[in-house]
């Protein structure tokens, strides 16, 4: 589905991505994994157009800086970490937003848009929030509106920099499954930067793991999260922190 | 399921145009000599069918010197709000007006300079002036344009705001230098600096609603690109909006509005800062309410401004910059204060 070929990125002097391959095919989600600095959110930025690269990505054998914005919309969506919002929109008008690739501008608003926006907001749980403006929401919320604006927007792929980033267990919990639901629908895949190594291993198919720009491993879970790799990358006995964290809740329910 | 309708309804827009047309009745009736109301219309009616006008006394002479002007300022508020409207939605940052980018100080520099050299265009008198702001407005845009591309290539709009800043001060340093040098041209200058738009004719309002329609119409087409430039850049992009091109479209229209603007009414402060703010406290921050809203409120707000400067200390008269600035302030303040305490 998508397929990146030597993707560099250099901000003046410095490299911040230095030759990174990946694929993901469809019922694949691909975990980006890697300490800070580690250069996931700018294949995020980059993937999303965001930042010049050099290497290609390209979506189902067509080079993505070919194909049209509103086309490119089609094919994958992007949920970015920050969601500032300096106006009152309501929720309602920010999902709606994510229709844009599918409305012709002299015919505006098909009933197609209203469904998909009707059953976005369903899916995520925001009906009730419709008419509600998006600066009364809680970071949990905003991001469940967002959400639901990629689902309105209904792409292939969606690509999610940590999705769960500053959420509680609660919503971490109901935004993986409400990803993992979707993606059990065909032809559909998921690519996500997440820092938790338990959910990469939880949700995940494949990861891609980094550090300091390059590639470390790429494969399927199981194969890219072993020991010593994670060793090497974190500094750190990883394996050993997470089977202690999790010592402490076996203690305490024996 | 219920219908979610996006534009102003019809008696938001009907409420709208009796407010701006009373505005320009009030305009258009009162000044140094107040006129009664049938008599404008009689008179109106006269300058339109080319009937008799002898019963009327003064009323046609003094009309054919305040309908233009009443134009020209309805126009020049509808323009200067537009693109302020279309400013904060497209910068995400509701202090922007038309003026952030820096046009409008290079119109003014070059309506200053055409003063302070007494450049002018032979055959007709205000030319010079106009034809100067215009052209370097132009020329404002186009550097401002490049400088940004050369520091940042996408354009980001932290960059156009920067070099926006920094072209406006630089701009305005030249029109002081001008201004020490050229004493003699003072009052005129300080005028031009400060807006009128005493002496408008036909022609300027023509200008201004050719302008208006061309690149006002481009902005109110963008509408819905303005939205997710103001909910943010990044998400505009995943949603599928041409990026680059709204903001270059955008960014042309303003300051081709803004350029005209300047070159016919100098620098009028604040209507395009404030009406917007106004307006997206009543309709919202979609522009496909907001723009309209903003364009009619900026027409009502500028007439009477100027209705103000012409009679408040009749016969002399206030440049409309200082009364919409005064006004702006007051109102925007007590709105903001109310709708802040009401939560």
């Amino acid at each position: 589905m998508l397929k990146a070929n030597d993707l560099t990125v250099r901000y003046g002097a410095l490299t911040v991505l230095d030759g990174v391959d990946f694929s993901v095919s469809p019922g694949q989600w691909l975990m980006i994994l890697g300490p800070n600095g580690a250069g996931k959110s700018t294949i995020v930025n980059a993937v999303s157009q965001g930042v010049p690269y050099g290497g290609t990505i390209s979506f189902n054998g067509t080079d993505i800086r070919r194909i049209k914005p509103t086309e490119r919309a089609k094919c994958f969506g992007v949920l970015t970490q920050n969601h500032f919002v300096g106006y009152s929109f309501t929720v309602g008008e920010i999902v709606h937003l994510g229709r844009y690739a599918y409305r012709d501008r002299l015919f505006t608003a098909g009933t197609d848009d209203e469904a998909a926006v009707a059953s976005a907001l369903d899916a995520t749980g925001m009906t009730p929030f419709r008419d509600k403006s998006v600066l009364t929401l809680s970071g949990g919320e905003l991001q469940r509106a967002f959400l639901a604006q990629l689902f309105a927007q209904n792409p292939k792929l969606l690509i999610l920099d940590e999705p769960t980033n500053h959420l509680d267990l609660v919503y971490q919990r109901q935004v993986f499954d409400l990803i993992g639901e979707w993606l059990s629908e065909p032809d559909r895949s998921v690519i996500s930067v997440v820092h938790d190594l338990s959910l990469a291993k939880a949700y995940g198919t494949h990861a891609l793991l980094l550090n300091g720009g390059n590639a470390v491993a790429f494969g399927t879970v199981d194969e890219v999260l072993t020991r010593e790799r994670l060793h090497e990358v974190y500094s750190m006995d990883v394996f050993g922190w997470m089977n202690k964290m999790l010592g402490v809740w076996q203690e305490e329910t024996e | 399921m219920k219908k979610h309708k996006e534009g102003l309804y019809a008696r938001e827009y009907a409420l709208m145009l009796v407010l701006l047309l009373t505005a320009a009745a009030l305009s258009i009736c009162l000044g140094s000599v107040n006129l009664p109301l049938s008599d404008t219309l009689k008179s109106i009616f006269a300058l339109i069918t080319g009937g008799d006008v002898s019963d009327l006394g003064t009323a046609p002479a003094i009309l054919s010197t305040r309908l233009p002007r009443a134009a020209c300022v309805a126009l020049t508020g509808a323009a200067l709000s537009l693109s302020g409207a279309a400013m904060q939605g497209l910068l995400k940052n509701p202090l922007a007006d038309g003026s952030t980018l820096g046009v409008s100080s290079g119109a003014s520099l070059g309506a200053v300079a055409a003063i302070a050299f007494g450049l002018s265009v032979t055959s007709l008198p205000f030319a010079g002036t106009v034809v100067a702001a215009m052209v370097f407005a132009f020329a404002s845009l186009l550097i401002i344009l490049f400088l940004s591309y050369k520091l940042d290539c996408s354009l980001s709009t932290h960059t156009i705001i920067l070099v926006g800043v920094i072209f406006s001060m630089f701009a305005s340093s030249i029109i002081s230098l001008l201004i020490t040098f050229a004493s003699g041209r003072i009052k005129q200058i300080t005028f031009w600096t400060m807006g009128s738009l005493a002496g408008s004719s036909y022609e300027n309002a023509l200008l201004l609603l050719g302008a208006f329609l061309v690149f006002g119409g481009m902005i109110f087409f963008t509408a819905r690109e303005l939205n997710a430039f103001a909910v943010g850049e990044d998400n505009a992009r995943t949603i599928g909006v041409n990026v680059k091109r709204v903001k270059l479209t955008v960014l042309i229209c303003v300051s081709a509005l803004i350029g005209v603007c300047v070159s016919i009414g100098g620098t009028i402060g604040f209507v395009g800062l404030v009406t917007p703010h106004i307006m997206r406290m009543i309709t919202g921050p979609n522009h496909k309410r907001l723009l309209p809203a903003s364009a009619m409120g900026g027409a009502t707000f500028l007439l009477l401004s100027d209705l103000a400067a012409r009679t408040l200390l009749s016969p002399l008269e206030l440049p409309i910059g200082v009364v919409t600035s005064l006004v702006g302030a007051v109102v925007f303040v007590f709105v903001f204060y109310r709708s802040r305490r009401m939560g």
